[in-house]
Parts: C-alpha cells; sequence; structure tokens
C-alpha cells in the first residue's frame, strides 16, 4: 500500500504548484504513470482523496494517464512494446534495450480556479 | 485553468536518496538495497555475507522492519554495527528514514552497508534509497512464476539470488522457466543460484561483493 506515499507526493506537488501561482481551487489533477509502475489507480485516488480532505486541492478529479511500456533496441534502433516485460529486441534478439516509457510517476498539468 | 507542472511524484524522495548516496560514497562504502519477500531469506544471506567475509570487509546492517527488532537482534549477534528502522507497518523503506539514521553509524572505516527492506515484492522497489545497486533474493519455494508477477522488482536488480537451492528436489520449482524469465525482464542481471542453509553459490556472491567495493574504493579515491 504504497500509493499513500505516492498520494502524499502528489499533494506535496499539487500544494506547493497551487501557492506559487496563487490559486484558490484545484480541481482537477492530471497524473502520467507508466505501465511498469506499482501504482495501483483506485488506491491511489482514494489515498489522495484522503489525505486532500479540507485542502485546496480537496475533491479534485484524478485523471490518470496510463503510459505504454516501450524499448528501443539499441542494437538495430527498433522501438518495440514490451511484452510480457521481455526487454529482448523482438527484431534482432539483442539484450541491450533502452525503456523509452512505462516507469513514469508524474504529475502532467492541474485543473484550477 | 491549466496549470503545467510535469513533475516526477518521486522527486522529493529520489533527491534525498541522491543525497545520502553521495554521504555514502564520499566515505567510500558501497551500499547495498536488499529487497525480497517475506522468508525468502534476506537476513540469513546477511548472516552467512557477515561470517564469510568478517576477515576482509567492514560492513554495517540498516534493519528495516515493520514493528520489530528480531531482524536487527540476530545481526548484532555477529557484532556488526546494526541501526533499527521500524516503518510503524509501512510496506517500504524511503529515503527519508535512510537518511535519517545514517547519524548513528560510525562511517568511518566502513567498506559496504546493507539496507535490508521491508520484506514485500511490490513496493520497495518504486523508491530509491540511496544505495549503489538493488538485490533481489528469491526463493525456491515461493515459485518460479514470481519473476513475471512482479517485474519491477526484478528489472531494477543488480544481482538476483535464487535462495533454498537445496529444496529443488522437494517441489516443483522450473528452474530454467525462472531464469528464462529473469533474464529476458533483467538481460544484464547477475544470478546466483544459492543456499544459505548448505552455503552452495554463496562464493559466488561475496566475489560479486568483493569486486564491487573494490571498485567503489578506486573510484572514490
Amino acid at each position: 500500500m504504497h500509493e499513500m506515499a505516492i498520494a502524499q507526493g502528489i499533494l506535496d506537488i499539487v500544494l506547493k504548484t497551487a501557492a506559487e501561482n496563487q490559486v484558490a481551487k484545484v480541481t482537477g489533477i492530471k497524473l502520467l504513470i507508466g505501465q511498469m509502475t506499482q501504482v495501483e489507480p483506485e488506491s491511489l485516488k482514494f489515498g489522495f482523496a484522503a489525505l486532500s480532505i479540507g485542502s485546496i486541492a480537496d475533491g479534485a478529479n484524478i485523471d490518470i494517464t496510463i503510459v505504454p511500456l516501450v524499448g528501443q533496441c539499441n542494437s538495430c534502433r527498433q522501438e518495440f512494446s514490451v511484452e510480457r516485460y521481455c526487454f529482448l529486441c523482438p527484431n534482432c534478439s539483442s539484450a541491450s534495450v533502452t525503456l523509452v516509457s512505462g516507469r513514469e510517476l508524474a504529475v502532467d498539468y492541474l485543473e484550477v480556479e | 485553468m491549466q496549470i503545467q507542472v510535469m513533475t516526477n511524484i518521486l522527486d522529493r524522495n529520489d533527491q534525498i536518496a541522491a543525497e545520502v548516496h553521495k554521504r555514502l560514497s564520499a566515505a567510500g562504502i558501497f551500499v547495498i538495497n536488499l529487497m525480497g519477500s517475506p522468508g525468502c531469506g534476506k537476513t540469513s544471506l546477511l548472516e552467512n555475507t557477515i561470517v564469510g567475509l568478517k576477515n576482509e570487509i567492514s560492513m554495517a546492517v540498516i534493519e528495516g522492519d515493520l514493528f520489530t527488532t528480531k531482524d536487527a537482534e540476530r545481526i548484532e549477534q555477529y557484532g556488526v554495527p546494526v541501526v533499527q528502522i521500524n516503518t510503524g507497518g509501512g510496506c517500504h523503506l524511503d529515503a527519508n528514514m535512510v537518511s535519517s539514521v545514517l547519524d548513528s553509524l560510525d562511517l568511518e572505516g566502513l567498506d559496504l552497508i546493507v539496507i535490508e527492506n521491508v520484506g514485500n515484492l511490490v513496493c520497495p522497489a518504486e523508491f530509491n534509497i540511496g544505495e549503489d545497486v538493488k538485490v533481489t533474493v528469491l526463493s525456491i519455494t515461493e515459485g518460479e512464476d514470481k519473476p513475471l508477477k512482479y517485474p519491477l522488482i526484478f528489472k531494477q536488480a543488480s544481482v538476483v539470488i535464487l535462495n533454498k537451492v537445496d529444496l529443488l528436489p522437494y517441489t516443483n520449482f522450473d528452474m530454467q522457466s525462472a531464469i528464462a524469465d529473469i533474464t529476458s525482464i533483467n538481460p544484464d542481471t547477475v544470478l546466483v543460484q544459492a543456499s544459505c542453509l548448505s552455503g552452495i553459490g554463496l562464493p559466488e556472491w561475496y566475489d560479486w561483493l568483493k569486486e564491487q567495493i573494490r571498485m567503489k574504493k578506486t573510484r572514490s579515491i
């Protein structure tokens, strides 16, 4: 249940951003969550709702985009969707693969009033 | 109105982890984040490592545990400096917890700090705590399906120790399949088949560890 720790991280970012921009009310929070993170969206929303009670982000709608797991082969440069967590290039079988996306845990933007 | 933020949620944790890493690197200390399920043999691996390398390296242990000091007491018997972190039910260690106990350790002359994380295949994998490398222990009795079920903790591991191989004859654990899955998740990982009970495979782990410590010392001079 580390979603609570992640939710606290989100709230910290939201409150800091809101203060810097003199925002009175945060109505929406857009999150990018990579496919290869161990975050359960419903637990995260629940945790955030509990932590944000009484804050300017109380009741904010959390919108999550799951970012697919994509790798790029360092040998043949092919970009590919990583299936079954197999990080071997499907084109040339190289084991030298760079992660392009899928490990995101980020606040993208806030909807504010 | 929209405000662009684009900030990593774990930025604050990662900053503290980087500070911890910098401080320990300046002291030339190699740091391991030891992860794995409850009962997979993390503490047994530590006990074996302490005994196996006691004449060669100077080490300290940071023990993460939900509520108890049982593991710290086990380690203390070997005369190794040990600091306990109780997470109070928290399922993982974070960088701040590690940072807050560093002052309780005498870093002078240390070669190695092993931070034993809370027993859990999920949450610890998300949090950097200032380590040089992550090491994941998987025991035979957990089943060969675990790497694909919990891929992140295997993806992050520089070493995967397959522990309790002495029990292989009594289980239906498919070693070939486990190795194939782990190496496809993480082609760079070092796989060690070991038993903390019989001692098989441990010399390979000790050799890897000594080499890492030697390289760390060379880098920090």
